[in-house]
């Protein structure tokens, strides 16, 4: 039974249809990938999975609890099994990166001060940032901004961890490292991992399941290989990087004669 | 181009939606408010409400003192100048001491405070907003209202009326100080003229407007913040549209007081 159920989702902004109908699950214990280039739906569809927006019809399901309908009671509970890093890190700047991840224990628990901070440690140790609990999100760098989200969205243990383009922005070796830190995850700890990406080195090196989205709808949806195999021209045109030309866009041909026109025109004067 | 109807229709429309907005915003903070009380709320907000008060009211004191003495010695000389003419110099005391209770005190605080805390609270909010820690809060099951808003709110309806208060002393010891320095009239006989002069009414009607202006301010200020979209410059632009906005608020509600005051005490 999927642990994320996606059913006919539709979202519109400002009459512009963003996702299209979408139909996804999500297989627990599993890494699925989001895959799909920027304007694709990748984000609105993250931001209706956690509740931050509401579809304008269709249902999303979370371990049985239907999201789009279900109050806001429900809803926190749903949210207290997810973890979350977003693609900025939203770290507080006001507290520490220890307080950052103590946060929801301190608030969501009754454990005991001391429980928390070793659990707290635990986590920085975890992602790899032990000695740096002390340090402020302002005093790290992009790549450790990103593990220290990871290790705040541990900090409840959740059954399921979002995370919202982890490699972005970042250099090989700290993307190269995320995406170590996440497979690392999933075979200790049996977490199901939903992420984010547009960048494909990082999807094949993580993925179990890839869903590939394309103009609000998916486009592709299996393992690694099916993805590879899939014929879809969209699917290999991403695959293979093959670039839109934009020399033939026709907004883009009609501004090139104009700028032609205006060019003889002043050179007749 | 839009004519000159539908400028006026899309204006106020807009008005109508902040308008609507601060009403929203105000029933749910109420209803989150609880939370931030002490003994019966969750103690970290409380933590949070207190240092927010720090903040508002500890940390802006030395400028409210300043404004508010350099406030009342301008009253006095300018009250002054007028009533030495006609014999009445000791109506300086009354003028300084009503002036400062019932309007200067209360209204002076409220602009700085709104130009102060009112601006702090649209930028930490919108900056939260823009990097994503909004986003952050809902999804890790915690109410941002409850969380971040009614502190503040809290710590402004217990911070502003304190100010005011100490705004009110300093204003009247500058009246004070003009009065020694022009008259040689002692502060202690100054300051039992200025006892017979405010009835308890003066006090509570100051008060009753520093609770009001605490109320403009931190709604003000939050709601900025809350409907930043973009990056960093409209951050900017809601700091901004909240010491303008709730300056211009506190104006106005300072006149509808007053007015209501009036006609209440001739009556």
């Amino acid at each position: 039974m999927p642990i994320i159920s996606v059913r006919d989702v539709v979202v519109e902004y400002d009459g512009r249809r963003v996702l299209d109908g979408l139909n996804l699950d999500i297989e627990p214990g599993q890494i699925t990938v989001l895959l799909g280039g920027s304007g694709s739906g990748k984000s609105t569809l993250l931001r209706q999975i956690l509740g931050l927006e509401r579809p304008k019809s269709g249902s999303i399901s979370i371990q049985g609890t239907d999201i789009t309908r279900c109050t806001q009671a429900d809803l926190k509970k749903v949210r207290r099994s997810i973890g979350v890093a977003f693609q900025s890190a939203a770290l507080f700047n006001s507290l520490s990166l220890q307080e950052n991840v103590a946060l929801t224990l301190r608030e969501h628990t009754a454990l005991a001060p001391s429980i928390i901070d070793l659990i707290v440690w635990m986590k920085l140790a975890v992602v790899g940032l032990a000695e740096f609990g002390k340090l402020h999100p302002q005093e790290l760098s992009g790549g450790m901004k990103k593990r220290a989200a990871v290790a705040r969205a541990l900090a409840m243990d959740p059954e399921i961890l979002v995370l919202d383009e982890p490699s972005a922005g970042l250099d090989p070796i700290v993307a190269a490292e995320l995406d170590e830190l996440i497979v690392f995850l999933k075979e200790t700890f049996q977490i199901t991992a939903l992420v984010v990406t547009h960048e494909l080195q990082s999807a094949f090196r993580i993925a179990d399941r890839i869903a590939m989205l394309f103009n609000g709808k998916l486009l592709a949806v299996g393992s690694k290989e099916e993805i590879r195999a899939n014929v879809h021209p969209r699917v290999q045109q991403f695959l293979n990087r093959v670039p839109d030309s934009p020399v033939h866009t026709p907004a883009l041909a009609s501004y090139l004669g104009q700028y032609v026109q205006m060019q003889e025109v002043n050179h007749d004067h | 181009m839009p004519n000159l109807l539908e400028i006026a229709g899309r204006e106020t429309l807009s008005q109508l939606d902040y308008v609507g907005s601060l009403n929203l915003q105000l029933w749910s903070t109420l209803r989150g408010m609880r939370a931030a009380l002490p003994l019966v709320g969750n103690r970290h907000r409380w933590r949070a409400a207190v240092q927010q008060m720090l903040d508002i009211g500890v940390d802006a004191l030395p400028m409210v003192a300043l404004l508010a003495m350099c406030s009342g010695f301008i009253l006095a000389m300018q009250g002054a100048s007028e009533l030495r003419r006609f014999g009445a110099l000791h109506f300086v005391i009354d003028l300084v001491a009503v002036g400062f209770t019932r309007e200067l005190g209360p209204l002076l605080t409220a602009i700085a405070v709104s130009g102060r805390s009112g601006s702090a609270f649209a930028a930490e909010i919108g900056t939260m907003k823009v990097t994503e820690e909004i986003d952050a809060l809902k999804v890790m099951a915690f109410e941002p209202v409850e969380f971040l808003l009614a502190p503040k709110y809290l710590a402004a309806l217990v911070a502003v009326p304190c100010l005011s208060i100490a705004a009110n002393f300093f204003g009247i010891l500058a009246g004070g100080f003009f009065m020694f320095f022009s008259t040689h009239l002692g502060l202690l006989l100054y300051f039992r003229y200025v006892l017979s002069s405010i009835v308890l009414r003066d006090v509570l009607a100051g008060l009753l407007k520093s609770l009001a202006f605490a109320t403009i301010i931190a709604h003000v200020g939050c709601l900025e913040g809350l409907r930043v979209r973009g990056g960093p410059d409209a951050v900017g632009r809601s700091t901004t549209s909240a010491v303008v906005r709730s300056t211009f608020m506190v104006i106005v509600a300072d006149a509808v007081f007053t007015a209501i005051f009036y006609f209440m005490g001739r009556t």
